[in-house]
């Protein structure tokens, strides 16, 4: 309950954000539309699978938009944008997800790379097309009908991407209790036991591939809009391996760690990329390999366990005393 | 086409094909032992080219005789294979055998993410390029075509002598029945006294070593550019999953296929180039979802 209130807490505060920090906007509208696509890292990471290419479906989102708001031209209509890119990340996924989910673990993530790695070709070959590397513009659209300036335009946006990024996370988190959402945990734990109880294993994760494809296009489409630019370089291997690694930052066993991981990332990288711009993917490689060998539940995880052990103090002391003589003997 | 494009397209294909061999070969054995998919060995592959350069220009530049540079392809190989891999299998790699696929997954992919950086860190943006030991060997015709040696003669002889070396290794030495029976039955193997971690050692620094030299032997003939390492891990990774992943003459099957696929599509449809080894290997597992070679047991030699 404590818990559910805290997030009904943060949900106002972040609402509130506009009114008292207007310069934040766009950094914080860039964190929830990321925050989307490492939720449909997270998703995938729930069954085991880890995907080295769900740039793709990023690209397709922001494509989808600079596309469709050109041929509607003056940018077209922001929820008609937002639905198309769900409509093609959604046909995408389904095409690539009905091959990929053959495969587990090391064949699931590299196939997935090497069709990120195609699309990367295509847009970058296909200039006369795509734009080619320079990529396409997005212009600013309307919303049924009214027209904004730049300040309304990015306070909407604000709002959008915060609704879409907390509505994606508490249908995800509804998604994995959801039996549905069991079964996809079980393809981790068992997937021959879960064959024997009459679920298709393929099937089970085809439905969590189709959403997180989805996350991951209404955050692409969502990015390109703040930023006004889709460009290849949405699906190339780097944008990919950044959601793994925020994934991995913010914590895998819960969907809070998508928003939080993001937002720990982005903030690090805006206001301390600048100094270390050369070894940045160093600097990620090292800490990434630090958590996985160290803390692999991430940044959610370390506040859980720290949580329960302060529970575990206050109900019984002697048990407090004794896990932490464990602790002290590891 | 004409003849004369076929005959340009052929060589082409069979010089990227033994190039391509090469790094995949490496990437399947280690596979095929470890059970580890190694998505660093792009990077061995970047730093085996760029480190040749470095080595050969620089004797180069000491006045030393350019036919050093051949040398020189093979030493840089050794060194990116044994002191970078060897490091990595002896400080990552033992930690992680027993974790979970996805971690293992998960660290691989960081050294290759740090790696990257590394590289750019050392060797700048800039493009590299190394024409000596091309240059040296000449040219030579082929039904009135002029190719040169390096890329007709030089590459696919090595990539053969590497096939057939490997097999001699694992069929007749003893250092290869000792990795033949930690593939097939690790605890057996361990239980007649083989040192199952000198064995991950030895084939993680061979692959790596393979992965080293297909830089190397690749840097005469294209500009080294960052980036060049992420594109090969794909597409060796394309090579060894058309082949069945584990499979060293499957691998070479695979090569000549996609490289021979590759460079048709630069004379007929040069767009789709980039293309056409992902198409091939998707079309393969579509039929055969383990690979042309692949048997239902996936972890074999």
């Amino acid at each position: 309950m404590a818990a559910r209130l805290s997030l009904i807490a943060l949900a106002i505060l972040l609402a509130l954000v506009p009114l008292f920090a207007v310069s934040s906007l766009t950094f914080l509208a860039i964190v929830y539309a990321k925050s989307l696509a490492v939720l449909g890292i997270i998703l995938l990471l729930q069954a085991g699978q880890v995907s080295f290419g769900h740039g793709m479906f990023f690209a397709t989102g922001a494509y989808t938009a600079a596309f469709l708001g050109r041929a509607m031209g003056g940018g077209g209509d922001l929820a008609l944008l937002l639905v198309a890119s769900v409509g093609t990340s959604l046909v995408l996924g389904l095409i690539v997800g009905l091959f990929v989910v053959r495969y587990r673990y090391i064949f699931f993530g590299m196939l997935n790379l090497a069709f990120s790695m195609v699309l990367y070709s295509i847009l970058e070959k296909f200039f006369h097309l795509t734009g080619g590397s320079d990529g396409l513009r997005i212009r600013r659209p309307t919303l049924f009908g009214f027209g904004f300036d730049r300040g309304q335009f990015d306070l909407l946006l604000y709002y959008v991407m915060l609704v879409l990024a907390l509505a994606g996370a508490y249908l995800v988190w509804r998604y994995l209790k959801s039996p549905l959402g069991q079964a996809l945990k079980a393809i981790k734990t068992n997937e021959t036991r879960l064959e024997y109880i009459g679920l298709s294993a393929r099937s089970v994760l085809l439905v969590g591939y189709v959403i997180s494809a989805v996350l991951c296009g209404i955050g692409g489409a969502g990015l390109g809009l703040i930023q006004g630019i889709a460009t290849p370089e949405y699906t190339y291997w780097t944008r990919s391996s950044e959601f793994v690694f925020i994934a991995i930052l913010g914590g895998v066993g819960h969907v809070a760690g998508a928003l939080t991981g993001t937002f720990v990332y982005e903030a690090i990288r805006t206001y301390a990329a600048a100094f270390v711009a050369d070894s940045w993917q160093l600097i990620l490689g090292f800490v990434l390999l630090a958590i996985i060998l160290k803390a692999p539940t991430g940044i959610v995880g370390v506040f859980e366990t720290i949580a329960q052990r302060r529970a575990a103090a206050r109900a019984t002391p002697a048990n407090a005393l004794e896990s932490a003589n464990l602790e002290s003997m590891k | 086409m004409s003849l004369d494009t076929l005959i340009l397209a052929v060589s082409d294909g069979v010089a990227y094909a033994s190039l391509v061999f090469l790094v995949a070969v490496g990437l399947t054995f280690i596979f095929g032992v470890l059970g580890v998919l190694n998505i660093a060995h792009g990077s061995f592959y970047a730093l085996g080219a760029y480190m040749a350069v470095s080595i050969g220009l620089g004797l180069v530049k000491m006045g030393f005789s350019p036919w050093l540079t051949f040398p020189a392809l093979f030493v840089a190989a050794i060194l990116v294979g044994a002191v970078l891999g060897g490091l990595m299998e002896k400080l990552l790699l033992q930690r992680i055998y027993d974790k979970e696929h996805v971690l293992q997954i998960l660290v691989t992919f960081a050294v290759f993410m740090m790696l990257e950086n590394i590289q750019r860190l050392i060797w700048g943006v800039q493009p590299y390029f190394m024409s000596e030991p091309l240059q040296l060997l000449g040219n030579v015709s082929l039904v009135g075509i002029n190719y040169t040696a390096y890329q007709t003669l030089f590459l696919p002889l090595l990539a053969l002598a590497v096939l057939l070396g490997l097999r001699f290794f694992l069929r007749h030495t003893n250092a290869g029945a000792q990795i033949m029976a930690v593939t097939e039955d690790r605890e057996a193997a361990r239980a007649i006294g083989i040192d199952a971690q000198r064995v991950y050692f030895l084939t993680f620094i061979v692959g790596a070593t393979l992965a080293a030299l297909g830089g190397a032997v690749a840097a005469p003939t294209t500009s080294l550019i960052p980036g060049m390492g992420a594109e090969m891990i794909v597409l060796s990774f394309a090579v060894a999953a058309t082949a069945g992943l584990g499979q060293i003459e499957g691998a070479a099957v695979a090569a000549l296929m996609i490289g021979l696929g590759r460079s048709l599509a630069v004379y007929i449809a040069p767009e789709f180039e980039v293309l056409v080894p992902y198409i091939l290997m998707v079309l393969v597992l579509i039929v055969r979802p383990s690979g042309l070679f692949g048997a239902t047991a996936v972890r074999k030699i």
